[in-house]
């Protein structure tokens, strides 16, 4: 029914106690997550609404055999708490805190390398399987169980398709939102890859941004390897050159990842392009329908 | 952010990277003491954040103290267009007066961040003092790549292989790779976005030399390097970006007239691309945040409405964390407190949606609601006077 994760998923928080911490704790057990507990260094031996609170990753894994974690940790200690999550072996580390110093993920990355931990983000909304499993700050509310999955660089936009989706009465399997950081954890082809060997994918909707070359690396890859539709908006048609767009990973440098390009880089690989983002939901129930489904 | 070529060329002279004598004056007097002190003949350059100086007629070389004073007052005070500043250029505030030298060969150096490898990179290339995105693009074999471990910084052997790629004599092999690693070392530790020197120059005295340089600083590790920090010009800057950035509003001035006010990146990019496909321009990018209250609204209309040029205010939310009615509630406020101008026409989506229509209805402000994204660009394109 999905990817990443499900209903059986043991999440804890890292950066519990904070403000935005407590809110999306709050928020995401609603939901139905199984919170299993949370960490906070120097306030073990506490809980927030009766979810144990551990000084360490490592203590909170032993105790509650967690294997994914939603991270809030301020940005100055963001990498050092995604390294934390990886030296405890959590299977998915999902870092939603914004603005993580660039050189930070460098270094961070280098980390994560050969060991078992997924990440995904930072700058990111995290990933919600619909009815089973929320990790992230999207609003539960507009999400329906289904069989299309979503991958975007944005927040509110993938809220956008959600809720145009939903309203056509197609519903999700799984929503990652990947980040806008120029440097993430997991990225459009290993969310693609994913969902192609989830038996209960049938389309994915692709929702990328200026910046980079990913989009046009991930049209490669569908196009060599999708064997399910997949339709794709391109945020920041209109955005001007050299500056960046709120997202830090958001900008046409050197003339370089422009929406056209990455645009013509999925018509070339066959892919449904939506030129208008009222047209997410739309352009997939066609490609949907364009394969009999 | 951004900082000038002879703010630039302090920090790499702390790090050890080799530079020319010079100073930064602001005054012709001042240039005329400097070209006396370091001897001529000297080289003016004009000081702005923006490229093409050179070409723009922003920088010469001079033999004497009086016409370094006389190229210098000519610049002092004026704007100064180039390819990269648009066509009401930069004011020129202060000009960097430095040593001449004797150029044997002009290479270019680059490092950057490589977002497909998620490692720092030293970018080189034979073809100096032209744009690299030109060598990228029409012959991208000259550009030699070394892709950094951060760990491990710059590998002399990456040193010696960019050295020998560049194809310079073997006497001034090692001093090139003392030149990158110190940039390297440099980049790492100021947290830099981009380091460019372009060029790099070989002296016919057999040295290495920066000859122009621009450092370009990650935002979010600004908050480790007060020392960096100082280096910022707000005159360089959009002012109303500055203000904006005070409020922690993402804004962005563009040239249309729909102001556009949005909650995420995502969103208000694909907002204006929506507005572009409905037939008008947008006036900006503005992103007000997830977790937007009254007072932040507030201020994102003084700024949308200290633009001239708008004729109509799009606002496009997606309320999910953040709830409609609260949204509404700070729309109406700033809108009295502010002095709505213009015609506004707002489309809200997500939690309490319906109560925050009544509010937005309520009002008796002249507020016109749409239902979802495409009719809310249409009606501000027609409020605005129709497509542009």
């Amino acid at each position: 029914m999905s990817i990443l994760v499900d209903a059986s998923t043991r999440v804890i928080v890292q950066g519990i106690t904070g403000a935005t911490g407590q809110f999306h704790t709050r928020a995401c057990r609603e939901y139905g997550t199984q919170i299993v507990g949370g960490v906070t260094p120097g306030k073990g031996g506490s809980d927030l609404d009766g979810i144990p609170i551990f000084d360490t990753v490592e203590a909170a894994v032993r105790e509650t055999g967690a294997n994914a974690s939603m991270i809030f940790v301020p940005p100055p200690f963001a990498a050092d708490a995604i390294m934390e999550a990886a030296a405890s072996e959590i299977a998915l580390a999902i870092c939603v805190t914004e603005g993580v110093p660039t050189l930070d993920m460098v270094r961070c990355q280098r980390y994560l390398e050969g060991r078992k931990t997924r990440l995904i983000g930072p700058n990111c909304p995290g990933l919600i399987t619909p009815g089973a499993c929320k990790i992230g700050i999207m609003p539960g509310y507009i999400h329906t169980p289904g069989k299309v999955g979503v991958v975007s660089r944005s927040g509110t936009l993938t809220y956008e398709a959600v809720h145009q989706l939903t309203k056509l009465g197609i519903g999700q399997s799984t929503c990652v939102g990947i980040g806008g950081d120029p440097i993430i954890g997991t990225g459009f082809i290993d969310t693609l890859r994913l969902f192609n060997d989830d038996p209960d994918t049938e389309g994915v909707i692709l929702i990328g941004e200026i910046g980079g070359t990913a989009e046009e690396e991930a049209a490669a890859f569908i196009k060599a390897n999708m064997t399910k539709p997949v339709t794709v908006f391109i945020a920041g048609q209109t955005a001007p050159k050299g500056k960046r767009m709120g997202h830090a990973g958001a900008i046409i440098a050197g003339g370089r990842g422009t929406a056209a390009d990455k645009m013509q880089a999925f018509e070339d690989a066959g892919v449904r392009v939506s030129r208008s983002p009222a047209d997410l939901g739309t352009t997939m129930a066609a490609a949907l329908e364009g394969r009999g489904a | 952010m951004n900082i000038h070529e002879f703010q630039a060329k302090e920090v790499l002279r702390e790090y050890g990277v080799p530079v020319l004598e010079g100073a930064v004056a602001r005054t012709p007097e001042e240039v005329a003491d400097i070209a006396r002190r370091l001897g001529c003949p000297v080289v003016v350059k004009a000081q702005i954040h923006a490229g093409g100086r050179g070409k723009a007629g922003g920088v010469k070389v001079v033999s004497s103290p009086e016409a370094a004073a006389e190229f210098a007052r000519g610049l002092l005070g004026k704007p100064l267009v180039t390819h990269q500043t648009g066509p009401e250029g930069r004011v020129v505030r202060q000009v960097f007066v430095e040593q001449g030298c004797d150029i044997d060969r002009e290479l270019y150096l680059g490092v950057v961040v490589d977002r497909g490898t998620g490692r720092v990179a030293l970018m080189t290339s034979s073809e100096g003092g032209v744009e690299i995105e030109e060598v990228a693009a029409k012959t991208p074999e000259k550009i030699h790549r070394a892709i950094i471990d951060p760990v491990i910084g710059l590998g002399a052997f990456q040193g010696r292989q960019a050295a020998f790629a560049l194809g310079l004599p073997k006497p001034l092999v090692n001093k090139a790779v003392g030149f990158f690693s110190a940039l390297v070392r440099c980049f790492h530790e100021t947290d830099a976005s981009m380091v460019e020197i372009n060029p790099l120059v070989v002296t016919r005295g057999g040295d290495l030399v920066a000859l122009d340089a621009k450092i370009g600083f990650d935002d979010n590790a600004l908050f480790r390097h007060p020392a960096i920090r100082e280096y910022r010009d707000e005159n360089e800057e959009d002012p109303r970006e500055t203000e904006a950035a005070k409020h922690d509003l993402s804004y962005i001035a563009l040239d249309g007239n729909i102001a556009c006010m949005v909650t995420g990146a995502g969103l208000a990019m694909a907002t204006m691309d929506i507005v572009k496909h409905a037939g008008g321009e947008p006036a900006n990018f503005l992103d007000v945040g997830g977790g937007a209250d009254a007072d932040k609204v507030r201020e994102a209309f003084r700024i949308l409405l200290s633009d001239a040029k708008v004729k109509a205010i799009f606002i496009n939310i997606f309320g999910g964390i953040l709830r409609c009615d609260v949204l509404a509630e700070g729309v109406v406020a700033a809108a009295r407190d502010v002095g709505l101008s213009v015609p506004l026409v707002v489309r809200m989506e997500g939690t309490n949606v319906e109560r925050g229509k009544e509010i937005l209805a309520e009002s008796g402000l002249t507020i016109q609601t749409a239902p979802d994204m495409a009719e809310g660009a249409r009606l501000a394109v027609a409020a605005a006077g129709g497509a542009a």
